[in-house]
């Protein structure tokens, strides 16, 4: 038997919750689209699970341009939650995503605690949709615009109530914008969460030293791709050493070693981000690679490897 | 419409101009669904820095399965890119975008400013392809010098069109800018494709409103995946809205996007 053939045999499925995936690889929120989009060059039944972009309970417009620019080793946006609304989710978009027999998990945003209820309330039962992830890192407009995952009570009352409106597994995904993201895991562990996933983009900025304006019309704008994968590597294994639900790294991950180290830190899945949009294929050769690594470690599944950390 | 991701071997990589070259490679599949106005995204380099791919419209496509980018050395990303070798291999995503509509059968005008001439090369050999008479369409160009146009202006010329040029510093054709022509061929022509720096595209634009002039433009922006997912190539659109320049685009009808500004 070649060695392709022995890495067919690898058992790559995880679960999250109730939901379970065929290999631990998803696409991140905001960087896959709602699946389409990238339906052409990639095999969207191979990946472990597609996030699609953050949906809000009513359609926005997002942010004036320019929204992206390119930093070192990264890029910063500032889309502002461009997105189509959760009817609108799920009267066009969805209806492809059914068809791809592959993980759907929802991105939700929200202003305000009952909006997020709402919005998650109303993908319950909807077909298709295998888990919701929920992005606390917007403002929240009731309590001055500060942002939901920048304090504990604030992300466990979100958390609490996308808990009472779902059934679906509720995956809460960190803000790395705080000073102890333990602290904001274990308030929305003790609030009902399912799993989280971390982290979102750093905030950042960047300056046009010639026309001395900055490069985004929002001034400032959340940075991601390989630059910001330390930290999260950080962020992800101070987690998962504290809670005892499952821990979805995300944060530059572009190859199947980077993917291996978030596993080795305690991460039972990955998203891949930013690398769709310069590498595609990214994911699909995380896949792949995941399996030889495997295999050349003489692990029969990925299970194995997750938490193995040797810190001692 | 299909797309593909492509390893492309480099076929050639030409100076046609200081600081302006011309890069062919061997992309069968993005070659033979390309329509003129599309564009692709170039991996520049295999590691993170530059970390995005570059859009560049697609300057000529050829049968044998080739084809050809054209771009100005300005930053790191197109740096990088004119210092590729004969056989070095590069990735590429495309064909992207809605293209040029080209069921205008009546005389038309293409009319392109620096790098913004390099899709009207595809789109002219297109035309000139079909049934049409191109002697009777126009081709008017505009760039920074002699240098920069003539290597261009030649490409139309070969194909049978009447091209007229504009140069800034007036050292071929018109001492001036493009827009100035236009008004001669208005009365001849009932529609114009547009590509180029957007202050002229403005200008071409309300020129070609004034004048109740059909127009088509072939925007430029930063994107970051070109494939609809980033949400980062925004321009205003017509009614305070946004459109999205990788998959509405690039090439708009004039009322369709915001002209403010």
């Amino acid at each position: 038997m070649g060695r392709v053939d022995m890495c067919e045999d690898i058992d790559l499925q995880v679960r999250i919750g109730s939901l379970r995936l065929r290999n631990p690889v998803m696409t991140a929120s905001g960087t896959f689209g709602y699946g389409r989009e990238f339906a052409h060059l990639v095999h969207l039944q191979r990946l472990g699970g597609i996030v699609v972009k953050g949906i809000s309970l009513r359609p926005r417009p997002g942010n004036p341009p320019p929204r992206v620019c390119e930093t070192a080793c990264g890029m910063l946006n500032a889309i502002g939650l461009e997105n189509v609304g959760v009817e609108g989710f799920i009267a066009k978009k969805m209806v492809f995503l059914q068809t791809v027999n592959t993980p759907v998990v929802v991105n939700i945003l929200g202003d305000s605690v009952e909006e997020y209820y709402e919005i998650a309330h109303r993908l319950d039962g909807v077909d298709g949709v295998g888990a919701l992830e929920v992005n606390i890192s917007c403002p929240n407009v009731k309590k001055g615009g500060v942002a939901f995952g920048t304090v504990p009570e604030m992300a466990a009352r979100v958390t609490a109530a996308v808990r009472r409106a779902t059934r679906l597994p509720v995956i809460i995904k960190l803000s790395p914008n705080v000073t102890d993201i333990v602290l904001m895991a274990k308030a929305v562990e003790e609030a009902g969460a399912d799993a989280v996933s971390l982290i979102n983009t750093l905030i950042g900025m960047a300056i046009d030293s010639r026309t001395r304006k900055p490069r985004l019309a929002n001034i400032i704008g959340g940075l991601s791709g390989p630059a910001i994968k330390p930290v999260a590597l950080r962020m992800v294994w101070q987690v998962a050493s504290a809670v005892s639900i499952p821990v979805i790294g995300i944060g530059g991950i572009t190859t199947a070693e980077d993917a291996v180290e978030f596993l080795l830190a305690g991460a039972t899945a990955v998203e891949v981000g930013t690398a769709n949009f310069y590498d595609p294929a990214a994911p699909e050769q995380i896949i792949q690679g995941l399996k030889t690594y495997l295999y050349e470690q003489n692990e029969q599944s990925v299970r194995n490897i997750i938490g193995s950390l040797q810190t001692g | 419409m299909p797309e593909f991701q492509e390893k492309c071997h480099v076929h050639a990589i030409e100076q046609v101009a200081p600081d302006v070259f011309q890069l062919s490679v061997h992309a069968p599949r993005i070659s033979a669904a390309a329509t003129p106005g599309q564009f692709v995204m170039v991996r520049v380099g295999e590691g993170f820095d530059p970390l995005l791919r570059r859009p560049f419209s697609i300057h000529q496509q050829f049968a044998d399965g080739s084809l050809s980018l054209l771009f100005k050395k300005i930053g790191r990303g197109t740096t990088r890119l004119s210092r590729l070798n004969n056989g070095d291999v590069i990735d590429i995503i495309g064909p992207l975008g809605r293209g040029f509509d080209l069921s205008c059968q009546e005389p038309v005008g293409l009319v392109g400013g620096g790098m913004g001439i390099a899709p009207l090369a595809f789109l002219a050999k297109r035309l000139a392809a079909g049934e049409r008479e191109v002697a009777k369409d126009y081709v008017l160009l505009g760039a920074r010098d002699r240098h920069e146009l003539a290597p261009l202006a030649a490409v139309f010329t070969a194909l049978g069109y009447q091209v007229r040029t504009a140069t800034d510093d007036g050292s071929m054709g018109h001492h001036g800018f493009i827009p100035d022509l236009l008004a001669d061929i208005f009365s001849e022509i009932q529609l114009v494709y547009c590509c180029g720096p957007h202050p002229m595209m403005k200008n071409v634009v309300n020129t070609c409103a004034q004048a109740d002039v059909l127009c088509q433009v072939s925007l430029e922006t930063h994107m970051a995946c070109g494939l609809g997912a980033c949400l980062g190539c925004t321009v205003a659109g017509r009614d305070g809205n946004y459109v999205h320049v990788c998959r509405q685009g690039p090439v708009f009808y004039a009322g369709e996007v915001g002209w403010a500004e």
